[in-house]
């Protein structure tokens, strides 16, 4: 296999306009088409709560909402999104004051330690839910198959998924 | 990583999808969910100089029954597949099987075009759809032609797709009543099989195949013979290594994976009633 390193813009790449709606907003920008969309996410939108992990697809660091699934956002182009709606984890809670049910779940069950997978974790259990509202433990478990998280050991995680669909985790 | 810069190009349809396949040749790639195709790009194994992008073709995003089999778009995702009332009727093998690609996030970009077409051995659609003994539809400069898939795994991550034609629909046949079970051996949640077996057993279908044991998803044709004359599923299973090429890597050795293949092969054909 042979490994090109050359190939820059005016050769080609030139830059395409997309049109998104994230968290609400839309936002107009041109893109070179091998921006990524969670560097487009982080750095031309400044809107850094999503983390990046591995950059290989691997760690679910940056996950987000497109069109209410979750995405890895390091493995898909900004241009893939043009015309298409994000959520991220800024754009979860209800107000500045406010917190997401899930987001309050993390919390009251010390879902997180360190915090760096949280925002990934959040977002996938989001749209976990929204496919199983009622999940088993086994089911919350593989639902997030694609999120690391090098702290916790996971159990709080899957105790604060099973509370934000309201099932009760003390017994 | 980020991948060396290329054009980029929306198609809105599969005739703009061919012509811009036709204009720009072997330079052009199309990508579907990219699921495969942008991490290969972003460690520079792969440097398509035009992307055609044609992920929103929703006209190729279907699943339905026709004629005594179910009809697949190319564009449909794993998780379609997965969630698909038609296939958990007709052919819940390859519901099954979607399920354990990957992850939820691989699951909603992935595509079952995408994922044949990128011609993967260590993948579990491939084999699936081989094991069924399904029907690739492909279309190009010179119009459709159907592909079995017995003949379009022609060697490692390559398919007999031509670079200007496009995959549109997959055939599986209907399976009412047979047993069905695919084995899927990783270390790790969300990685490809070491090894996986798959067998659909019942009236009229008596299907098995072997993930990563080759250098395309195989067909294991010995087990399928044993079985036809007769043998049980462990005197079949023990015939499972025959005809294939293993590979070697830091997971497995060929003989082990050799191992795997007959343990596998044996639990497949019993979970789907072979006795
Ligand atoms: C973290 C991770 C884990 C994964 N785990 C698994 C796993 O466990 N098992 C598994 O089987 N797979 C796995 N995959 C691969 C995944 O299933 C891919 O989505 C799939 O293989 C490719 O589908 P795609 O739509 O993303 O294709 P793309 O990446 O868009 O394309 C792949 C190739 O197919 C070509 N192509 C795409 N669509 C068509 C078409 N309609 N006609 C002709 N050519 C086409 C492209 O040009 C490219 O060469 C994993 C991927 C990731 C990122
Ligand atoms: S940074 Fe995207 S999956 Fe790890
Ligand atoms: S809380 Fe630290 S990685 Fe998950």
């Amino acid at each position: 296999m042979t490994v090109v390193l050359g190939r820059t813009r005016g050769e080609r790449g030139d830059s395409v306009e997309i049109t998104v709606t994230v968290n609400g907003s839309t936002y107009t920008r041109d893109v070179e088409p091998r921006r990524l969309l969670v560097h487009f996410i982080r750095e031309d939108l400044g809107l850094t709560g999503t983390n990046i992990g591995c950059d290989t697809s691997s760690c679910g660091a940056c996950t987000v909402l497109m069109n209410g699934e979750s995405v890895k956002s390091c493995t898909m182009l900004a241009v893939q999104v043009n015309g298409e709606e994000l959520t991220t984890i800024e754009g979860l809670a209800p107000g500045p004051d406010e917190l997401h049910p899930m987001q309050r779940a993390f919390q009251e069950q010390h879902g997180l330690q360190c915090g760096y997978c949280t925002p990934g974790m959040v977002m996938a259990s989001v749209s976990l839910l929204a496919e199983n509202p009622k999940p088993t433990e086994a089911e919350v478990r593989e639902g997030l198959e694609g999120n690391l998280c090098r702290c916790t050991g996971y159990h709080n995680i899957v105790k604060s998924v099973l509370a934000a669909s309201g099932q009760n985790v003390d017994s | 990583m980020i991948p060396v810069a290329f054009d980029y190009q929306r198609a809105g349809s599969v005739e703009e999808a061919l012509s811009l396949l036709a204009e720009h040749g072997d330079d052009a790639k199309l990508m579907a969910g990219g699921h495969s195709l942008l991490p290969m790009m972003k460690l520079r194994l792969a440097v398509p100089g035009v992307i055609v992008d044609v992920g929103r073709l929703s006209d190729l995003s279907y699943i339905r029954e026709s004629n005594g089999h179910v009809a697949i778009g190319a564009l449909t995702t794993h998780r379609q597949l997965e969630t698909s009332e038609v296939l958990r009727a007709e052919c819940p093998v390859l519901a099954d099987v979607a399920h354990v690609v990957g992850d939820p996030q691989v699951r909603h970009r992935g595509t079952l075009g995408g994922s044949l077409a990128h011609s993967d051995p260590a993948s579990d659609l491939p084999a699936a759809v081989l094991a069924l003994g399904g029907t690739l539809v492909a279309r190009g400069p010179n119009g459709t032609r159907e592909i079995s898939a017995g003949d379009f795994f022609t060697g490692y991550f390559e398919s007999a797709l031509a670079p200007d034609e496009m995959l549109t629909e997959i055939r599986v046949p209907k399976t009412p009543g047979a047993g069905y079970n695919y084995q899927k051996f990783n270390r790790r949640a969300q990685d490809w099989a070491i090894v996986g077996a798959i067998a659909v057993v019942g009236e009229g279908i008596s299907g098995v195949s072997l993930v990563n044991m080759g250098s395309t998803p195989l067909r294991a044709t010995a087990v399928e013979e044993a079985l036809a004359s007769g043998a049980s599923a462990a005197d079949a299973a023990a015939v499972a290594a025959e005809g294939t090429d293993a590979p070697a890597d830091l997971n497995a050795s060929p003989a082990y994976r050799e191992h795997l293949a007959r343990v596998l092969t044996r639990r497949a054909l019993e979970a789907a009633g072979v006795s």
